[in-house]
């Protein structure tokens, strides 16, 4: 592949005596969507917390845009242009949903050490925070303190944080879970608007929406990946098939 | 020669007995993640009952038997009436009611035994200095310190490492609800390891009143070095305490007693009678800052939950 | 400090007038000593309100801040011993002091989290009390007597209790006023967001260690002027104004007026130590009430007085 935009090379990463990140390789274009599957247990969420720089790996490296990450902090790899949302909502529950948005507008505006301003009327901030509100659909509920919001529209919110930060390259973590079935729908229509502008690596249990949406399909099973390639071709291989036995039309929604 | 084996003594007697009041400390954070500041005054308390029922009583060992036993009786129903609502909650909680304990403790004992201090006099056959190598003689209440103290370390860990009870002990802290299953009473298993830690503390205050006065607020002063042995040994972790514990009574004492000689080969008379003191007190903070930059869990944490 | 009328506002605007009215009461009723208590009240809520910044804001729970009130006030004393009796000296020195503890305590505290960081913290304060009580030049465990009270060359003269009490209600005002602009500022957002999800703020691009040691250094900076204020106020210092239960007190103070909320440190410092004066008249065993009380604050009172009143808005 042409220079992809995120390049993972023999990643390592042990728990104790398991390896729950068993050399994995995977290269994703700019542009793509390209989404990660396996059953639970496969090391999914400790390969994307890896990426972001959250967990450090044991072994291999990984490149963003050409460029070494393996040695980076996670805030240095999100002003690189890499954004996450979080399989268990992390957001900051004690302001709103625009303070959430608007403050990583913020960590990607120049420095934070103004100890004078408002920054809540900061203009260009908010308005930052409110065009990613509306892409997600959650611009009436802006002045709402997170803890407030349902489930579903925290979800949402997660997503809406991660594109304040003019990704590169957006990182989901089962941004579906637990939502119910309109607001699956919503998502999925979200996520297939936003592929057009950034590159997307989604982690999802979601078949319907993978196969729906994703470019190219990487499978993870006990940390390793078993397959790579576009939907089709996944859909036909024998040892995914395997893996997931009558699951695949099993939706795990959580919570 | 014979200085420097005193003071190793000394060192590593005091290093035990800051081993005991540490054990204490990190067995009830370690298993019932409690900060206890009032640590302290149980180590106060286990002092003054000391003095007290050796007094009342004119025998020493007796004395300090009952005292042990007040002690642990302090701490039971401490645990019984006040600390137990700690449980689960914010450590700056913790922080901030056993710190209100102390307040309360300081103010009893002062009603109770006036504001001026105890003093603990020592039977004659303590007081006579032993030999233990020839030569090299070594005051026998010191000795027995050491040896107690040694002992107790051992039991505890004989106790928590090879006895069912321990075994229970140290599996609460790794899986609270799963002893809560297996249908054995944590209310009181806790009950018992802070009674255990109050013991310990007791049984420190009491061994050293003899050779530091008995007075109010003694227990804050050692209790900061008790959780610098903590952070430095790892919390949780009893061997960790042990070693970081005589590693500090070690650097302490020898610092104190030589560290003024030190600095007088490399600076003025007058400059090193001015940093000497600062510097042998500041010796154990740096030993913390450093290890805290090396290894912020501590040199030996336990495997935590 | 939303321009509302709810009672959290009503009863700070009614404190800050209390305490501004104050002299005008001591000089009609002649009664000097509500004075003299009230300078030291003022000067203890300044430190109370820089300790609410790294903990109520901040998230970050420091059992060691007291040792500012030492470092400033040894800057003064030491100073004044020395010869230097210039307030344009001493202060900035007793500020850049605490600024440089503070900066070397908190990279080293910092690198720990939840009841480490307090127990470092708490050490380290410890370990100033010790280094202060082997000074043997500047008293030691003794004190230093200050024999003559910062010199501010004709501008304000700190032995006038009235002028002195106007100084420390002016520096108590305007640090609150500056930690109200911080709170809202770009800075202050990012430490307030710390507090709330440190891993969520790290993911979005915030390298949170940098921001909490600047607020860290900010707080101590502003506890040194406190520290300062304090050795005039007493006309001494000793290694005892940093022992570890004073850092307690000042916890209390925030916890008790309510901690992360602007005026709740001031009223929080009121209310304890006015407390702590009346209970002292009333028994000798004042502190036997006041450690239960504490427990119960601690164990009951959500929020301390600002969330009542709060609550007491909202019902």
């Amino acid at each position: 592949m042409a220079d992809p935009l995120l390049r993972v090379d023999r990643l390592v990463r042990r728990f104790g005596g398991i390896l729950a990140t068993d050399h994995v390789s995977l290269d994703v274009a700019r542009g793509e969507l390209h989404a990660i599957i396996g059953p639970n247990g496969a090391g999914k969420t400790t390969l994307i917390s890896q990426l972001t720089g959250h967990l450090a790996p044991h072994a291999g490296s990984m490149f963003l845009g050409g460029r070494d990450i393996t040695g980076l902090p996670a805030y240095r790899r999100s002003t690189l242009g890499l954004a996450r949302s979080f399989q268990i909502t992390s957001l900051l529950s004690d302001f709103t949903a625009a303070d959430n948005v608007a403050l990583a507008a913020q960590a990607h505006d120049g420095h934070s050490f103004r100890f004078w301003g408002n920054a809540r009327k900061e203009r260009g901030l908010r308005e930052t925070a409110r065009a990613a509100l509306e892409r997600v659909g959650l611009a009436g509920r802006a002045d709402v303190l997170v803890s407030k919001l349902s489930h579903g529209e925290q979800r949402e919110l997660e997503l809406a944080v991660a594109l304040a930060t003019k990704p590169q390259l957006l990182l989901l973590d089962e941004p579906m879970a637990g939502l119910g079935v309109t607001e699956s729908a919503r998502m999925v229509k979200l996520l297939s608007e936003l592929r057009k502008e950034v590159t997307i690596v989604l982690v999802e249990h979601d078949m319907e929406a993978v196969f729906a949406l994703a470019d190219r399909i990487s499978v993870l099973v006990y940390g390793r990946v078993i397959a790579s390639g576009p939907p089709s071709e996944i859909r036909q291989n024998e040892e995914v098939k395997r893996a997931y036995l009558g699951d695949q039309h099993v939706v795990v929604k959580h919570g | 020669m014979l200085l420097v084996v005193e003071q190793i003594l000394n060192g590593l007697q005091f290093g035990l007995l800051l081993f005991l009041l540490a054990a204490g400390l990190t067995l009830v954070f370690g298993i019932m993640d409690l900060v206890n500041l009032a640590h302290g005054s149980l180590y106060m308390m286990g002092a003054y009952f000391a003095a007290t029922f050796v007094a009342c009583t004119g025998n020493f060992v007796l004395g300090a038997l009952l005292a042990l036993g007040a002690t642990l009786l302090l701490g039971i129903v401490l645990e019984f009436t006040a600390l137990r609502h700690l449980y689960g909650r914010d450590h700056l909680d913790h922080v901030l009611a056993t710190f209100g304990l102390i307040l309360f403790f300081n103010e009893a004992v002062r009603l109770i035994w006036g504001p001026a201090g105890l003093a603990l006099p020592l039977p004659p056959w303590l007081s006579v200095p032993v030999q233990i190598v020839p030569g090299i003689h070594y005051p026998a209440y010191r000795l027995a310190i050491i040896v107690v103290a040694l002992l107790v370390a051992l039991l505890l860990y004989l106790g928590v490492m090879r006895t069912r009870i321990g075994m229970l002990i140290r599996a609460g802290a790794s899986n609270r609800e799963m002893i809560g299953a297996l249908g054995i009473n944590i209310k009181l298993l806790y009950t018992l390891v802070f009674g255990l830690g109050a013991a310990l503390a007791g049984l420190a205050g009491l061994m050293q009143a003899p050779i530091l006065t008995v007075q109010i607020g003694m227990g804050e002063n050692i209790l900061i070095l008790a959780f610098v042995v903590i952070v430095i040994g790892g919390i949780g972790s009893i061997r960790g305490a042990f070693i970081a514990a005589v590693l500090i009574g070690l650097i302490d004492t020898l610092g104190r007693a030589f560290l003024p000689n030190l600095l007088r080969q490399v600076l003025s008379s007058a400059a090193a009678s001015t940093a000497a003191p600062a510097l042998s007190s500041m010796l154990i903070y740096l030993l913390m800052a450093i290890v805290l930059v090396l290894r912020p869990e501590g040199l030996f944490p336990a495997t935590r939950r | 400090m939303k321009a509302s009328l709810d009672v959290r506002s009503l009863v700070a605007g009614l404190v800050a007038a209390g305490l501004l009215l104050l002299p005008l009461y001591s000089a009609l009723s002649g009664n000097v000593f509500v004075l003299t208590l009230f300078t030291r009240i003022v000067i203890l809520a300044l430190a109370a309100a820089s300790l609410n910044l790294i903990m109520g804001y901040g998230g970050m729970m420091s059992f060691g801040h007291a040792a500012y009130l030492g470092i400033g006030g040894y800057a003064v004393g030491m100073l004044a011993q020395e010869g230097v009796g210039s307030g344009f000296v001493q202060f900035p020195v007793a500020l850049a002091a605490s600024a440089l503890y503070a900066l070397v305590i908190g990279a080293l505290s910092l690198r720990t989290r939840g009841v480490y960081f307090i127990m470092i913290t708490l050490a380290f304060a410890q370990m100033a009390y010790y280094v202060a009580s082997g000074l043997a030049r500047y008293g030691g465990d003794d004190g230093l007597t200050i024999y003559k009270r910062s010199d501010f060359a004709g501008l304000i003269n700190l032995s006038n209790r009235v002028q002195f009490y106007y100084l420390c209600l002016a520096c108590l005002l305007g640090t609150v006023f500056l930690i109200w602009r911080i709170v809202n500022s770009r800075f202050g957002l990012v430490v307030q967001g710390l507090r709330s999800n440190e891993p969520r703020m790290q993911a979005i691009g915030f390298p949170a260690k940098r921001y909490k040691l600047v607020c860290f250094v900010i707080a101590g900076t502003m506890c040194g002027l406190a520290g300062a204020l304090l050795a005039n106020n007493t006309d001494f210092v000793s290694p005892a104004v940093m022992y570890w239960t004073r850092s307690g007190d000042l916890m209390v103070m925030v916890i008790l007026g309510g901690m992360g909320t602007l005026f709740g440190p001031v009223i929080g410092a009121v209310v304890y130590l006015l407390l702590e004066e009346l209970l002292s008249q009333i028994t000798e065993y004042w502190a036997l009430i006041m450690g239960p009380l504490l427990l119960l604050i601690v164990l009951f009172g959500r929020g301390g007085i600002m969330g009542l009143l709060g609550r007491l808005n909202r019902g």
